[in-house]
């Protein structure tokens, strides 16, 4: 059985590795022999065979087979860095929508402010957006939260928008290098939460304009063309201090 | 479904009424990510059944009492739409609804990994839009697609196929004359890459002999659909590689 996974140089991915994600697999198909090679993630062995088990692009790197899954709820894990919104408030603690299937908690002890018994409402109410790191994840997907770090906040500012989970690393470019144009060209502040939500905050015409960036990373950031697509697309940016 | 002696479902030239050889499948399509709004979707037309299913999720499980601690659960809701038949069905879940939702739901069970979302629960919706005999096997195939459409990781996809005996004669995927007047009738929930059975039903009756021809069928005609619904989410995703 020949192997469905493209070998090195192929395209050169994203985030640097050698090893292409150009096959297209479905749930069930075998992807190649075992022969001393990992199981990744979206990968099963099976009577010595890798399996696919998600609908996504095969890759292998450092001897280890993955599928890159088209699609994908988002997991929380350890330290994740995301974009949270108050879905309901306790006396002593806040449920946030973390756009995974389950919900996160924030205890008033991990927040930023010193919250008294029953005052969690005079900090943050349904609806409000806060800036959040995953402090820890159990084995029964139990999610909390912390606010406590440098830079997490509530961001009563700017706008959100979503992404699909497994467009993040495009829109991040190798070393943040395509977020940081982003920033640049959008005169914007913009932070990518592992969630799949972004935060943007300038003005009208940079947001609109990152909008449009975002919208062109999601769709085309993997490939050859994204280049020239973007600097094109910066012609068109707002000028600095244009508001 | 004894059979009605004087109903002739096979023509003298040894075809079936509407032209078909015996192990001849109706014609399929399929199509994924129909739904916007779903996290995965699909739309199979077979025959004159058009089915749809939508998934949504993995998300929490409610109430929390159907929250099993180690694993997913799956609920499946088969409906068939008021118009989806000559005679207008009365809207809402009736006994069979139930029991097709039941089964549906058991076999997506042995095919999904839900040991990776303890807890959640996955929601499959599957509409009848028109139905000519088969809609449970389409609706089946329709989920599978949906829920690889969703990037919920499976073990394998899971084909809906059935067989039955007209005129003492087994022939492959009955349309709605051959099941209302035929004599047994075999839907399958087969795992086309490792062969093995995730749903079985048998209504009527079939000699083992018949019933081995009859699986047969569903074992070709389910590498057969097993090609349309890999070809239906590979053309979702041509070019594009979204």
């Amino acid at each position: 059985m020949g192997w469905l996974v493209a070998q090195n140089g192929e395209k050169e991915m994203s985030n640097g590795q050698n090893g292409a994600e150009l096959r297209l697999v479905t749930p069930g198909m075998a992807i190649g022999p075992l022969a001393g090679k990992r199981v990744g993630s979206g990968t099963i062995a099976q009577n010595d065979t890798i399996i696919a088990t998600r609908l996504g692009w095969t890759k292998e790197f450092n001897n280890t087979v993955s599928v890159d899954p088209i699609n994908s709820a988002y997991m929380p894990r350890s330290g994740d860095l995301i974009v949270a919104v108050v879905a309901e408030v306790r006396n002593n603690l806040w449920f946030m929508n973390v756009n995974g299937p389950f919900q996160g908690l924030l205890p008033m002890s991990l927040a930023p402010w010193k919250v008294e018994f029953g005052a969690a409402r005079q900090h943050m109410g349904i609806g409000d957006v806060v800036l959040a790191r995953v402090q820890e994840v159990d084995e029964c997907h139990n999610v909390v939260l912390t606010m406590k770090g440098v830079g997490l906040r509530r961001l009563t500012q700017g706008t959100t928008v979503s992404v699909p989970i497994n467009h993040i690393e495009r829109l991040r470019g190798e070393g943040n290098a395509t977020v940081q144009r982003l920033r640049d060209a959008a005169d914007s502040r913009i932070i990518i939460g592992e969630n799949g939500r972004v935060w943007i905050d300038g003005n009208a015409e940079g947001t609109a304009w990152a909008r449009q960036a975002i919208a062109l990373a999601e769709a085309s950031g993997h490939k050859t063309t994204f280049e020239a697509e973007l600097s094109a697309l910066e012609q068109n940016a707002p000028k600095k201090g244009d508001a | 479904m004894g059979g009605y002696g004087d109903v002739r479902l096979l023509r003298e030239d040894g075809l079936r009424l509407d032209g078909r050889k015996l192990d001849e499948m109706r014609p399929m399509t399929i199509e994924a990510g129909v739904l916007p709004a779903a996290d995965g979707s699909a739309m199979v037309t077979h025959g004159l059944n058009v089915a749809v299913a939508a998934v949504y999720g993995p998300m929490e499980a409610h109430p929390r009492k159907i929250q099993r601690q180690d694993r997913a659960v799956i609920d499946v809701r088969y409906n068939m739409a008021p118009f989806s038949t000559s005679d207008r069905i009365r809207p809402g879940f009736n006994r069979r609804s139930r029991e097709i939702s039941k089964v549906t739901a058991e076999a997506l069970e042995s095919v999904v990994l839900c040991e990776r979302y303890p807890r959640s629960k996955i929601r499959v919706e599957i509409e009848i839009l028109a139905a000519e005999a088969g809609t449970r096997c389409a609706g089946l195939t329709a989920a599978a697609v949906a829920l690889a459409d969703a990037g919920i990781p499976m073990r394998d996809l899971i084909v809906g196929v059935a067989s039955g005996k007209v005129e003492g004669i087994v022939v492959l995927d009955l349309d709605k004359a051959e099941d209302n007047y035929g004599q047994a009738d075999l839907p399958v929930g087969i795992l086309p890459n490792t062969g093995e059975i995730a749903f079985l039903q048998m209504d009527g009756d079939l000699s083992p002999d018949e019933y081995n021809l009859a699986m047969e069928y569903n074992f070709k005609a389910a590498a057969e659909i097993h090609e349309i619904m890999v070809d239906a989410l590979k053309r979702r995703y041509e070019g594009g590689e979204n």
